[in-house]
């Protein structure tokens, strides 16, 4: 388990995708969009907008997550290096753990860097921003490594997205109704507490097992 | 101990012998119970006093979100024991609990609208339970869609395995999850260590049917995984010599 | 015995559609269920005895080859 094999593929991770900024542009252009289209399908009305906001920028961030969960293993998978991986002798958890943080990178962190932005089309308060940005903090790493689990079992599959939207969505479902709620209980004054710790108590875990269940599924996929 | 060959019905060729057997009985057993529960549950069982006639509903609804949920953590056990042993009959008997659990997911979640409907004036709400066991359907149908999605059937097997494991974990959020919030579904009823709050007869009816519906699914499992067992050794000499193949 | 004749069991105290919608459904859908699992085996058998009965074929020609 060593530090330099984790940092070289993180970096070579995050390089790729640097290198292929339309991957993840794309993804992360959807998330403006749908943040961006809300408002005029809604209508310009404040409080409607305020009581819609968690609810909609969290949606998109999620379909954001999937459409960028596709390339997660999807070339590695077509040109080889993941056999390669798998045969090497760090344990191949540890290495797809570095996967996911550099995907996590390139396409979480640009949501949670924008949200508080686009939140203030919502005209939520800089508290309720705040709370949303910090929950979309601990969620999106969450979306990430379930995600990848889902990316993993699909590699190869025909039909492959929609499959994977329907592998992983039951999955994302409760990081998105405690991240959505977290932002919608500190407007109504309770408080985010409890949201945030059960949201840190499902990165947690997450954080541990998911490598690991991706490494199996991976193995799966490469038989 | 030591002597039980543990492995003896995991080979194919018993398996389909025990199962041929003994899928009749559990059908037989179905019937007997559901004519039981039912008969208590719609002759026998006394009117609400909040809820009417309409409540009888629950003789059928608790049931199928019961089974709803048993299966799938069988479903898990298979996937378990499939990964760490590495037996094919592992993965058929995962595949052939799916349809069953999801059909009776849906049949919660129809029953629960009908339910819902007169009771509380909405045919859903998104209190956690009802949430839950709609996740719970989304799992079933996503098993269903990624072992159908991959031709190499050793391959499906293991993914839907780990899918199948991974998701386990929603099913005692799904039973904890009224505990955790006081939502408007009603509260637990039924515990092991205080006596039930519902009249006598309402819990028998709904365990009894509760009964059938476990005898309907293990009868019709069984049944399932020798017909996977056929179409997956269709070449072997022992699936030639069968009577209802000589026929 | 709850009920006095059939038309007040029908009648479910006013609840019959949502009462019977749901043990209705029930039963058709378990009902199908059923259907199709032995639908599905019948079609499992006729496959094996197709495959039985080509091997069977190719088997004869191979001998009669054998024998010219």
């Amino acid at each position: 388990m060593s530090a330099g094999a984790f940092m070289a593929v993180l970096r070579r991770d995050v390089l790729l995708a640097l290198r292929r900024k339309s991957e993840v542009l794309t993804a992360v252009f959807f998330f403006v969009v749908v943040a961006a289209l809300f408002p005029l399908g809604i209508g310009p009305e404040l409080n409607t907008l305020r009581l819609v906001a968690p609810g909609v920028l969290w949606v998109g961030a999620l379909l954001s997550s999937m459409l960028a969960l596709q390339r997660l293993f999807e070339a590695d998978y077509r040109d080889g290096t993941l056999e390669q991986m798998a045969l090497s002798p760090t344990p191949l958890a540890w290495l797809v753990s570095a996967k996911l943080l550099a995907h996590w990178l390139v396409s979480g962190v640009p949501l949670v860097l924008l949200a508080p932005v686009l939140g203030l089309q919502f005209d939520l308060s800089t508290d309720a921003l705040t709370t949303l940005t910090l929950a979309l903090l601990l969620g999106t790493p969450v979306l990430s490594l379930v995600g990848g689990i889902g990316a993993a079992l699909t590699l190869g599959v025909r039909g492959g997205g929609v499959l994977l939207s329907l592998l992983v969505l039951p999955l994302f479902i409760p990081v998105l109704v405690f991240g959505a709620g977290a932002v919608e209980a500190q407007t109504s004054g309770l408080g985010a507490q409890a949201h945030f710790s059960i949201l840190m108590a499902m990165l947690l875990p997450a954080a541990f097992f998911s490598p690991l269940a991706c490494a199996a599924a991976l193995r799966i996929a490469l038989e | 101990m030591k002597n039980i060959n543990w492995f003896h019905y995991a080979a194919p060729q018993t398996f389909y012998g025990l199962a041929g057997k003994a899928w009749p009985w559990f059908a037989v057993l179905a019937t007997a119970f559901m004519v039981a529960g039912l008969w208590i549950g719609f002759a026998v069982a006394p009117t609400d006093f909040q809820q009417g006639e309409g409540y009888r509903i629950i003789f059928v609804h608790v049931p199928a979100s019961w089974m709803s949920m048993v299966i799938y953590l069988a479903m898990a056990f298979w996937s378990v024991l499939g990964l760490t042993f590495n037996t094919r009959l592992s993965g058929m008997m995962t595949r052939a609990l799916a349809p069953t659990g999801a059909l009776f997911a849906f049949l919660s979640l129809w029953t629960g609208a009908l339910w819902g409907k007169p009771m509380w004036g909405a045919w859903w709400v998104w209190d956690a339970r009802l949430t839950s066991e709609l996740i719970l359907f989304f799992l079933y149908l996503g098993y269903i869609a990624l072992t159908s999605a991959i031709d190499d059937t050793r391959r499906s097997d293991r993914a839907g395995a780990l899918i199948a494991i991974v998701g386990a974990i929603n099913v005692p959020i799904i039973y904890f999850s009224v505990k955790w919030w006081n939502t408007l579904h009603q509260g637990a009823s039924v515990s092991l260590t205080q006596a039930p709050s519902m009249a006598a007869l309402m819990l028998w009816g709904m365990l009894l049917v509760a009964l059938a519906f476990w005898a309907y699914s293990i009868a019709l499992v069984l049944y399932r995984v020798r017909t996977l067992i056929l179409q997956r050794d269709s070449h072997a000499t022992w699936v030639h010599e069968l009577e209802e193949v000589k026929r | 015995m709850r009920w006095e004749n059939w038309s007040q069991f029908w009648h479910m105290g006013g609840y019959a559609v949502y009462v019977w919608g749901s043990v209705g459904v029930t039963a058709l859908l378990m009902a199908v269920e059923v259907w199709q699992a032995r639908w599905a085996h019948r079609l499992a058998l006729r496959q094996v005895q197709t495959e039985q009965a080509v091997a069977q074929l190719l088997d004869d020609e191979s001998s009669a080859e054998k024998v010219m």
